[in-house]
């Protein structure tokens, strides 16, 4: 899960010291809708947008561990304990497809990692929220990977071909996500008093954050349009939320629960719903890392790498130790 | 801290078929990047058999050279079938 808006580079700055006519040339191949390979001729601001996106977007699959991690050991049952494991394996798998799509850019896995846990690196916002309740995990799979999915599915045609590619295969998995999210609130839906509260509960808490999962308001995206020309981006960010506030309001009408927006309303005339404002200082507020659990997130991640480190250096020593003997 | 090998995958989907580029993984040793290959790329039965190849032993042409690296190919239209119009009567041949 992720999505396309933080911390942007600006394809401006660097944009002078290129090559006009290789320029033209590869804006002429993106805007027909040609991919671009790793070795291929790419400007700076085109590679470093790429790196900067398709890294982050690996973070937030890594970190998106994190908060269902939580739930493991409590799951109600043990299918959904098989299921709350298989998501999570998948969710590692997403963050090593896309790493790998980043390294074809020059960076490495290194630079990348270093860059998470020092802080540098950002990642979803969404997982600085914590989760509260076990209908908490169904509202993540409904709606943060609902909202993914929103995001993901016209990433699968964009210009970078590893990129692309490694999208194909996420969005492939991404459907699981969000149906066992779905069928774990309508389980509880279909429950007691106390289960139907707790998901009108968890609802309440994922829906606002969900939609800002689509970044700020287009007139506040100033390099949407640089990134939409270049195909890195196939969507506006308002166009996206829209079709994600379409898609869900029936589906929560099926579990009988009412979203937290008393200005939402459908729209006859626009064919869509309309929907309330969006609190984006809120939002900035934990982009800049002072959601209630950033910190937690980030000493959980160097907390693993540090506790794995024996693991990487037995498997250095014994691949050097078959070395030797090959050698010897 | 330093980053273990790259090696590119190959899955075989089912038998009959070719192994086709899957992504890649990093691990200190053939039969790790095998594993690891298992792990992150046929978690949902997406494989039979699996070829890891260290990503620094490929050889790959250089885009910016493709057009003197094919143009051979491309002057020679006389190597397709319909380079050739035959006789409607026998034109299926």
């Amino acid at each position: 899960m992720y999505t396309t808006e933080l911390g942007k580079v600006s394809p401006l700055q660097d944009g002078a010291q290129e090559d006009p006519e290789r320029l033209a040339a590869f804006e002429t191949r993106v805007a027909a809708d040609e991919f671009v390979e790793p070795k291929d001729w790419m400007p700076q601001a085109y590679r470093r947008t790429l790196v900067r996106q398709i890294s982050q977007h690996a973070h937030s699959e890594i970190v998106g561990m994190l908060p269902e991690g939580n739930w493991l050991t409590r799951a109600p049952s043990l299918q959904r304990k098989a299921i709350l494991l298989a998501k999570i394996q998948d969710e590692g798998g997403h963050g090593l497809y896309l790493y790998c799509a980043a390294e074809t850019l020059g960076t490495s896995r290194e630079e990348m990692i270093d860059a998470l846990h020092s802080g540098r690196a950002k990642y979803s916002t969404i997982f600085n929220y914590p989760t509260l309740n076990w209908a908490d995990i169904g509202a993540i799979g409904w709606l943060v990977d609902g909202a993914a999915i929103m995001n993901q599915v016209p990433l699968q045609r964009t210009s970078y071909g590893p990129y692309a590619r490694a999208m194909v295969r996420i969005c492939k998995e991404e459907s699981f996500h969000q149906r066992q999210g779905y069928d774990l609130l309508l389980a509880l839906a279909k429950g007691t008093a106390a289960q139907k509260a707790m998901s009108q509960d968890a609802l309440n808490r994922w829906w606002w954050p969900a939609l800002m999962m689509f970044g700020p308001p287009d007139e506040d995206s100033p390099n949407s349009a640089q990134s939409i020309r270049w195909r890195i981006k196939r969507e506006t960010n308002d166009q996206l939320r829209q079709k994600f506030v379409d898609a869900t309001v029936p589906q929560a009408e099926l579990l009988g629960l009412t979203i937290p927006d008393p200005d939402l309303n459908w729209n006859e005339q626009r064919g869509h719903y309309d929907f309330g404002a969006i609190e984006w200082d809120e939002f900035y507020a934990v982009v800049r890392g002072e959601g209630p659990t950033a910190k937690e997130r980030i000493t959980a991640r160097r907390d693993a790498w540090a506790n794995g480190a024996w693991v990487r250096e037995a498997a250095a020593a014994f691949e050097a130790k078959r070395a030797a003997r090959v050698a010897a | 801290m330093y980053d273990w090998p790259l090696w590119e995958v190959f899955i075989r989907a089912r038998g009959g078929l070719d192994h086709r580029h899957a992504g890649s993984v990093h691990a200190p040793d053939a039969h790790m990047a095998l594993r690891h290959a298992r792990d992150t790329y046929t978690r949902r039965l997406e494989g039979v058999s699996i070829w890891v190849v260290r990503s620094s032993d490929i050889v790959a042409s250089d885009p910016a050279q493709d057009y003197s690296m094919f143009e051979p190919a491309a002057s020679k239209i006389y190597r397709h079938p319909t380079f050739y119009v035959l006789p409607e009567a026998v034109d299926h041949m």
